[in-house]
């Protein structure tokens, strides 16, 4: 259950509980946080809570809303945000979840429909008929057939990319958990001898497409090295490491493609 | 039917995940009649294993004795694929089948099971799906989603109420607004696209799109294209490696080459377009 603490210059005034689906702030008395100042309107704020989550919603105030210093007309409430008004600060505390309910939160749950008719009401502040279904797409979303269409000529499928010894993956790096360390390569033989590489993305591509691929993944605590295609293995220190990954130690001497190249750990 | 198993390579990992003790997805494949199923269960006590699980065997053998009666092509009088009405057909039957088990027995009361299946035929998919488990496309480099959730969160997404960026924070995340089992009857949404050779999809509970973000599952099926069983396994280990707090599926389908309808001999019109190929 979430709550919402209410102070003025630091002084804790009260604290009231998130359980009402509306929670209204204002001057006037009738409201749930009843504030009696002048530089606070009659009716305020609400607070809208739907399930586990609540919306702060400006209605329409003299002197306005903020939450961390930013005027908000509506906002998503999230755990620690300061919701000020005047000289007032209401700040909405979401209690951490139980380790037994914290597995429950990822549980998929159906939303029967009464409940679903209550939520929509919520949000809209008026009753729904039935869900109306989704009329806006969402960024992504494919259109798909309007009707049935002729199959379309199939186009021979034309390989992309030429063979390059290292092949790099197209998405920019992942920001890594501050105890991830960094590992790199650096190619001893061959044309492209004396190159290094950083192995800052999840996954990072060796080796020939289409005759020989190994992919480097980089895990939470060690970098892996697995066979992807092609029929000779990747090896490491002189072994085959056949189809199964292999924990990459600093200094091991990775050979593919007929190249030979050295991972280390960067400090 | 058309050569499957030429045209389309599939790959599948199923996971516990790393919170939960028991796995209550379900996955199934059917190459030879170019089918795919996956079911991500809920319920008391472990109902969702049965939900699920039900759920891909009623529709794994449903479908395959449906298109032996007619081309999953064919259209009917208002222009409906047979795919597409059987879909809907065989959907229905689970989701009686899984309310009656529900309804039986104590222990599975309120069970139920969200769905995505994928239907190839001619050259083209069709998929029906049920909640937020989803089908993604890989199609060049780009990563779409095919189907929207069935869930509170796309609701307050469609309606405004929220960004796709401040869902990530949604503590309503996992709640369906439709599924199999919990009601006498389930709304099934089907939807037809064409089919190019290059193409991947990816059939996925949420268990892997909680975990994982979408440009991490786009760059593992961009970089492991050529061993589908790894890619699919690579995609289970970065769920569990970024937490893994629930089951986590995922269904690969690789497209390597046309597989056109095979006119039935029985159908004139079917010999007719034959001719004109």
């Amino acid at each position: 259950m979430a709550k919402l603490i209410l102070s003025m210059d630091n002084l804790v005034l009260k604290e009231v509980s998130l359980d009402k689906e509306r929670t209204t702030i204002g001057r006037k008395a009738h409201n749930d946080v009843q504030i009696d100042n002048l530089a606070i309107s009659g009716e305020h704020a609400v607070i809208v809570t739907i399930l586990n989550d609540s919306f702060l919603e400006d209605l329409n105030s003299t002197n306005g809303t903020f939450v961390n210093g930013q005027r908000a007309q509506k906002h998503f409430l999230q755990n620690n945000d300061v919701i000020e008004l005047g000289k007032y600060r209401l700040k909405y505390v979401k209690e951490a979840a139980q380790p037994g309910s914290q597995a429950d939160f990822e549980k998929t749950m159906v939303l029967r429909s009464d409940m679903m008719r209550k939520a929509v009401e919520q949000a809209d502040g008026k009753p729904a008929d039935m869900l109306a279904p989704a009329m806006a797409a969402s960024v992504n979303l494919a259109p798909p057939l309007p009707h049935i269409a002729p199959a379309p000529t199939p186009e021979p499928c034309v390989p992309v990319t030429a063979p390059a010894p290292v092949a790099a993956a197209h998405v920019p790096p992942a920001p890594a958990a501050p105890e991830m360390v960094l590992g790199a390569i650096q190619v001893l033989t061959g044309s492209n001898a004396g190159r290094t590489l950083d192995l800052v993305k999840s996954l990072t591509t060796l080796g020939k497409p289409g005759i020989q691929v190994a992919v480097i993944t980089r895990r939470p605590h060690s970098y892996f090295l697995t066979h992807v295609e092609g029929a000779r293995f990747p090896q490491v220190n002189g072994v085959s490491i056949e189809t199964q990954a292999h924990e990459l130690k600093d200094h091991d001497i990775i050979e593919l493609a007929g190249v030979k190249m050295e991972f280390f750990i960067k400090d | 039917m058309a050569n499957f198993s030429a045209a389309i390579e599939m790959a599948t990992c199923t996971d516990p995940g790393r919170v939960r003790s028991h796995n209550e997805d379900s996955v199934l494949v059917n190459l030879p009649c170019g089918l795919a199923v996956l079911a991500d269960g809920m319920g008391g006590y472990n109902a969702g294993e049965v939900a699920s699980s039900m759920a891909t065997s009623v529709l794994g053998s449903a479908v395959e004795s449906a298109f032996k009666v007619r081309a999953p092509h064919e259209v009917n009088a208002s222009g409906i694929t047979w795919a597409h009405e059987v879909l809907v057909e065989v959907i229905g039957r689970a989701n009686t089948a899984i309310h009656h088990a529900a309804q039986a027995n104590p222990k599975y009361a309120g069970m139920g099971t969200t769905l995505v299946m994928v239907q190839f035929f001619d050259n083209r998919l069709a998929v029906a799906h049920v909640g937020d488990s989803r089908l993604y496309r890989l199609r060049g480099e780009t990563l779409t989603g095919m189907t929207r959730d069935h869930s509170l969160l796309q609701e307050q997404i469609d309606s405004g109420m929220i960004t796709p960026e401040q869902a990530r924070y949604s503590m309503n995340k996992n709640l369906v607004t439709r599924a199999l089992g919990v009601e006498t009857t389930v709304d099934t949404e089907v939807n037809e696209y064409e089919v190019l050779p290059g193409d991947i999809y990816l059939l996925c509970s949420d268990g892997l799109n909680d975990m994982v973000e979408d440009d991490e599952i786009a760059l593992t099926m961009s970089v492991l294209s050529a061993n589908m069983p790894l890619c699919a396994t690579h995609l289970v280990q970065k769920a569990n490696d970024n937490g893994g707090r629930d089951n986590v599926s995922v269904i690969l389908a690789k497209i390597k080459g046309p597989f056109p309808a095979i006119s039935s001999s029985k159908s004139g019109w079917g010999r007719l377009k034959s001719w004109f190929k």
